[in-house]
């Protein structure tokens, strides 16, 4: 089959070579199919930077055009709640870096403990938003929703945050624009929220394949690879929590 | 193996889990950092007439670049991988770099005075 082909095209003039059975046909050695499809996740990571570069580009405008609302809005949100989900996904990112390891080394038993590891952290971070979220439904902040500028027409009525900040009273013009910072609070964390659910969705997969033990002979590829989108929604986040939360909040 | 191609082979480098605890902990150092400093009024850079810099987004941006830079070369290797790599990396910041830029060069173009 192969072999004729080969040896017509005047490929190899000895017999098909050696190779592990992962090693598909169309690569010269297992090290170049590694090479190859690293370079082909990179290319979809830059499809995805172009994605979430059109939501960041839009908050660069509104935010600067609307600095004042962008500012109340942010004191909504929770620092606590905000700081404790970096940390989750930080060290999320280290466990499936160790996940990385632990399949190079042909480790099974690390390799299962780490994708679990980051499966509960990335549960983790999820469970959190879903907290945060809650809270913004609860008091009227999610555009479309019910929603309500009560909280930035008059500050004083919101006692929790107006403690903290005590934030001056927006102009009806300008408190409208809180809207436009929930929608973009919405849409960069929901968006990033659908990349982890895919991405936990992935990992349950590549649990019950690491189990099988498709990963420790060699062939960690797809690890590696799943790997580098795992710590791309993390950068993502690393950018989205100074965006949103720290704003201003001396 | 035989073959016509006598490239350098490029054979994946195992980073030492050593390393990997080391960017964890300077990951959450920074977080620590970015939250503590914007609770202070890092004040401002007056340019010139109307154009005014804010240093608190500056320094919050700074170190969130600072830790995108260590999960980019470290966590996802590309401190180990080939000039192919590194160089598909560079191509996603640039264009991203131009998206940033000309939709700013489209806005501040339109309306003198107030952008």
């Amino acid at each position: 089959m192969s072999d004729t082909t080969a040896i017509a095209n005047g490929a190899v003039d000895d017999a098909h070579h050696e190779h592990p059975p992962y090693q598909r046909h169309h690569f010269e050695t297992v090290a170049q199919q590694f090479d190859a499809t690293n370079f082909a996740m990179w290319l979809f990571l830059l499809t995805e930077v172009m994605f979430f570069g059109g939501l960041f580009m839009a908050y660069l405008i509104m935010r600067n055009w609307y600095y004042p609302a962008f500012v109340e809005g942010s004191h909504q949100l929770s620092i606590f709640w905000g700081t404790a989900n970096t940390g989750v996904l930080i060290v999320s990112s280290f466990t499936m870096a160790m996940a990385v390891w632990s399949a190079q080394m042909r480790r099974k038993g690390a390799l299962l403990g780490f994708i679990l590891l980051t499966i509960i952290l990335g549960t983790a971070f999820l469970g959190i938003k879903a907290i945060e979220w809650h809270e913004k439904w609860e008091k009227h902040h999610v555009p479309g929703f019910h929603w309500s500028e009560a909280s930035f027409l008059n500050p004083q009525s919101d006692t929790e945050v107006y403690s903290e900040y005590h934030d001056k009273p927006l102009a009806p013009d300008m408190a409208a624009k809180t809207q436009q910072y929930f929608f973009l609070y919405f849409a960069m964390t929901g968006m990033h929220a659908l990349h982890m659910v895919i991405g936990v969705g992935i990992l349950v997969f590549l649990f019950f394949r690491a189990r099988a033990g498709a990963y420790t002979t060699g062939h960690y590829t797809f690890v590696e690879n799943f790997g580098l989108y795992w710590h791309f929604v993390d950068i993502i986040w690393i950018f989205l929590f100074p965006l949103l939360y720290l704003i201003s909040r001396y | 193996m035989s073959g016509p191609h006598a490239e350098a082979e490029h054979e994946p480098h195992v980073v030492s889990p050593v390393v990997y605890l080391a960017i964890l902990g300077c990951l959450l150092a920074a977080t620590a950092l970015t939250v503590w400093a914007s609770y202070i009024d890092l004040g401002e850079w007056h340019i010139a007439p109307g154009l005014t810099l804010f240093w608190n987004p500056v320094v919050a941006l700074a170190i969130a670049s600072t830790k995108m830079t260590l999960v980019v070369l470290f966590f996802m290797h590309v401190k180990y991988s080939t000039r192919l790599t590194k160089l598909t990396v560079g191509a996603g910041l640039f264009t991203f770099l131009v998206l940033v830029g000309m939709t700013l060069a489209d806005y501040f173009t339109r309306a003198w005075g107030r952008w």
